[in-house]
């Protein structure tokens, strides 16, 4: 019991990761531009689309990630030039409709690519074995995902706060025009940071690749969980997009693999059947009510 | 000496690390004319907000007609006749000035949970409306869309909006900032035709209009109050002099 | 009396859509029936939408929430046997109404963004609900045996009265909107939008009022569901998918905001879009088939180059006095 408990935290954990990755580029890209990306996903599924098709073509992993990286990363400026940049002064009723618009040309884009059918892609032997922890045997790649994902917190943490891209991405969020006033240009600024969280969405959607199906609508899923994550840890804030992402990754994988049981001990088997998904699948939900409820800007807001 | 109308004791703001307001107390009674003067980033605004209810104080409280409002947020304390102007020109810019006065008739008659009859049909808002607008000379731009109105006639809107509220005491916050000499002139003589009226909150930057419609002037240096009195007074104070005064006809 | 343009345009949709059930009969095309009254029980549920997001500035991301729970009512009752329309009506009213209130009471708290993303998720929890509900058929819904009975009223089998009924509830609906935005609690709703803060200075606490706002677009969505479960006659959890949410902002701005008939115009502009890319045989299959690629496309372009939507077209005021 204990071993399980622990292998779903790792996978808590692992979840965890993958929606800081994409929180943090959401997140900054609100925070700095002001702007209500919705099609943060669909750069997810670009993503896990492209490395399936250059690790094809390449036969290597390793290229395929990396050149899915570039390629993500190319996307995502792309759409920032053409679309979003004329969109930072609209409202956000403007950038929900445009970005809900891009979504639906991304999905189509990429089934008329690939197709409508999931995509499978094998993971190279040197990732597919597992590791002994103790007890537990946990699948490799998934422990590499977690290693991997908080590297890149730490790394986007010292970019943050060491480096002067970091000092303009914090002061661009916290005072847009007196950034303008330092003679920074704003709109490479701005450019810069949608490549960068395009980046690393598309990374989320590369490790993701393998574990989930590789399929159009793919980024909607995580999407509006990554909103929880936004909403509880407070927008605009990274420290806030990481402890919102380990919340949510951990309630969620732990409220699906435990509340059914959970319930079936203390109540009866035909209720934990019924209820115990639904709840699972609330659980979520109800926590960001309830974080409102108590601190409606979120756990760690931005501007204090 | 009678109660006032109303009386702050000791009101704390700070933002961070500072005290916008640091201790203010004032007392304004019934039909007088209050000014509060100082240098800019003195915390008149911040004073105005903690008044209206707009900003909650750190600490101190606030007594309005012999009620502490300290708690009560900013729409109840307009229900119970505190009227605001804000510095910035605020009012409903897609609306004509008839209805943005009939809205803040509106307010003070009763709830507004009546979902059928029209209210712009409704004579109840719309007469007293317009006897406002006429009050303050905007009765011929009754139907002029806000947003299109001269910055002078917005201000003027807004006082109106306040009027019409039938407020007890008027804050109101730079007032003739922004206009030309004719229209400041005009918005000086408007509010002296209230004088003795309507208790009046005066922040002003302009001294001209102040020691032309202030019975008392209190002066706020650095978030605090440094001196209260009549016109004369505040004029002689060799204090309010060196701090403010003084840089004031040096420029 | 003269007649704005917008209210001529008003009356010759809503006179075409009143013929066309004879011309459909006429040419044969009973399609045009079922594409139309579509059409108006989405415009319904726009019209609710317009409700808070045109007139009262609170952009919900989360409005298909209550198509569904309307849709959920008629159907789980019929399941367990319970045909009686003003039934199963007033339940999916009355509990639209009641989740739009807790739904309401924890966001309206929230604005801008954050007003965004919460109602987005928790439409999407509603979602999730109704997919892990085996019993109602889970993700793949269910057929509903029995529509809605109004014995001795109306038999929703005809498609014709059916169509008319539909008709007349959106006729209803628009009336009673309009009144509602003319309202004193209308012009309260429409001040917050305009000036929050000024609102708050002469006297309104508006978040009472945005409740009720919240709770009554709820309501009338609640209705639009109930009705598009009986067009469909099937169950399923992709009436709340947020893309329908996605779907139904675009008809409110594709309409124009803050006008109260916009709505009507912009569900009949989209989904007859959407129908024309879909089943217009001049276009080539790689159009017909990736359709939405199209209209994403167009979808942005209306956003970035056509603000005002259809009602920018015609003159008038944008304050709904036209």
């Amino acid at each position: 019991m204990i071993g399980l408990v622990f292998e779903q935290a790792l996978n808590g954990l692992q979840l965890g990761v993958t929606l800081f990755l994409m929180a943090a580029g959401l997140t900054l890209v609100f925070g700095i531009m002001n702007l209500v990306n919705l099609a943060h996903g669909s750069l997810y599924m670009v993503g896990a689309y492209l490395w399936v098709a250059f690790a094809k073509l390449t036969g290597s992993y390793v290229a395929g990630v990396l050149l899915a990286l570039l390629g993500t990363l190319a996307v995502g400026i792309a759409v920032e030039l053409v679309a979003l940049r004329t969109l930072y002064e609209r409202d956000h009723l403007d950038q929900v409709l445009a970005t809900f618009g891009l979504i639906l040309f991304f999905n189509e884009l990429v089934a008329m690519i690939w197709g409508r059918a999931a995509l499978y892609a094998a993971l190279p032997a040197w990732l597919s074995g597992h590791v002994e922890l103790g007890e537990l045997r946990y699948p490799l790649y998934r422990l590499a995902i977690i290693l991997v994902g908080l590297a890149v917190a730490a790394l986007l943490w010292w970019v943050v706060v060491r480096t002067r891209l970091g000092m303009l991405i914090r002061a661009g969020a916290s005072n847009r025009t007196m950034v303008a006033a330092l003679g920074v240009n704003i709109r490479l600024l701005y450019t810069v940071v949608f490549g960068f969280g395009a980046a690393l969405a598309g990374l989320a959607g590369i490790m993701a690749g393998p574990i989930y199906s590789v399929q159009p609508g793919m980024g909607e899923l995580i999407l509006i969980q990554v909103f929880v994550v936004i909403v509880i840890g407070g927008i605009g804030s990274i420290r806030g997009a990481l402890a919102g992402a380990l919340i949510v990754g951990m309630v969620d994988t732990l409220g699906r693999a435990f509340l059914k049981p959970l319930l079936a001990t203390f109540w009866s088997p035909v209720v934990a059947d019924t209820a115990g998904p639904a709840l699972a699948s609330m659980l979520i939900y109800m926590l960001m009510a309830a974080v409102l409820a108590l601190r409606p800007e979120g756990l760690f807001p931005a501007r204090a | 000496m009678a109660e006032p109308l109303l009386a702050a004791r000791g009101l704390r703001k700070s933002f961070g690390a500072l005290a916008a307001t640091d201790g203010v107390d004032l007392e304004v009674f019934e039909g007088e004319t209050h000014a509060i003067i100082g240098p800019n980033g003195a915390g008149k605004t911040t004073l105005i907000s903690q008044l209206s209810g707009r900003l909650r104080p750190d600490t101190g409280r606030i007594v309005f007609a012999g009620e502490d409002v300290t708690l009560l947020a900013e729409p109840a304390r307009a229900r119970k006749g505190l009227a605001r102007s804000f510095q910035v020109t605020s009012i409903y810019r897609e609306f004509t000035a008839l209805d943005n006065v009939a809205l803040a008739v509106q307010a003070h008659a009763g709830h507004s949970f009546r979902f059928w009859r029209d209210a712009r049909r409704e004579r109840a808002l719309r007469e007293p409306a317009l006897a406002v607008l006429e009050e303050v000379g905007l009765a011929e731009r009754a139907d002029v869309l806000a947003a299109n109105l001269a910055h002078g006639e917005q201000r003027q809107l807004e006082i109106a909006m306040a009027l019409a509220t039938r407020p007890r005491l008027l804050l109101l916050d730079e007032p003739v900032a922004g206009m030309g000499i004719e229209e400041s002139q005009r918005m000086v003589k408007f509010l002296g035709s209230l004088k003795g009226r309507k208790t009046m909150i005066l922040v002003e930057h302009d001294m001209d209009a102040v020691f032309t419609l202030a019975d008392r002037i209190s002066v706020l240096v650095y978030g605090r109050i440094i001196a209260t009195g009549t016109p004369e007074e505040i004029r002689a104070n060799p204090e309010v002099r060196a701090a403010y005064l003084g840089e004031d006809e040096a420029c | 009396m003269r007649l704005a343009p917008r209210t001529l345009a008003l009356l010759a949709l809503l006179a075409l859509l009143a013929a066309v059930p004879p011309l459909a009969a006429a040419f044969a095309q009973p399609f045009y029936l079922d594409l139309f009254r579509r059409i108006m029980i989405f415009a319904i549920a726009a019209i609710s939408l317009n409700l808070i997001l045109g007139y009262g500035g609170m952009v919900s991301f989360g409005h298909a929430a209550y198509l569904g729970i309307g849709a959920y009512a008629v159907g789980a009752l019929a399941h367990h046997g319970i045909t009686n329309g003003f039934v199963q009506w007033g339940l999916a009213i009355g509990a639209s109404a009641l989740v739009a209130l807790a739904i309401g009471a924890v966001s309206i708290r929230t604005s801008g963004i954050y007003f965004i993303m919460i109602t987005l998720a928790f439409s999407q929890m509603l979602y999730y609900l109704g997919v892990s509900i085996e019993e109602y058929g889970g993700d793949d819904g269910m057929r509903v045996k029995t529509l809605s009975q109004f014995p001795g009223l109306v038999d929703l089998a005809d498609p014709v009265a059916f169509y008319y009924l539909v008709f007349a509830l959106l006729v209803v609906v628009l009336w009673v909107t309009d009144r509602v935005v003319r309202s004193r609690f209308g012009m309260v709703i429409r001040a917050a939008k305009s000036n929050e803060a000024r609102t708050r200075a002469i006297g309104f606490s508006p978040y009472p009022y945005r409740l009720a706002a919240f709770v009554i677009a709820g309501a009338i969505c609640g209705l639009a569901g109930a009705l598009l479960v009986n067009h469909t006659a099937y169950l399923t959890p992709e009436f709340m998918n947020w893309t329908r949410s996605g779907e139904l902002m675009f008809m409110v701005i594709l309409g124009g905001t803050g006008t109260t008939a916009g709505p009507l115009f912009g569900a009949a502009a989209l989904l007859l879009l959407e129908d024309l890319l879909q089943g217009w045989r001049v276009l080539p299959p790689w159009v017909r088939d990736y359709w939405q690629l199209y209209l994403g496309v167009i979808l942005v372009l209306v956003v970035l180059f056509a603000k005002r939507g259809l009602a920018g077209l015609l003159p008038g005021g944008r304050d709904g006095d036209g």
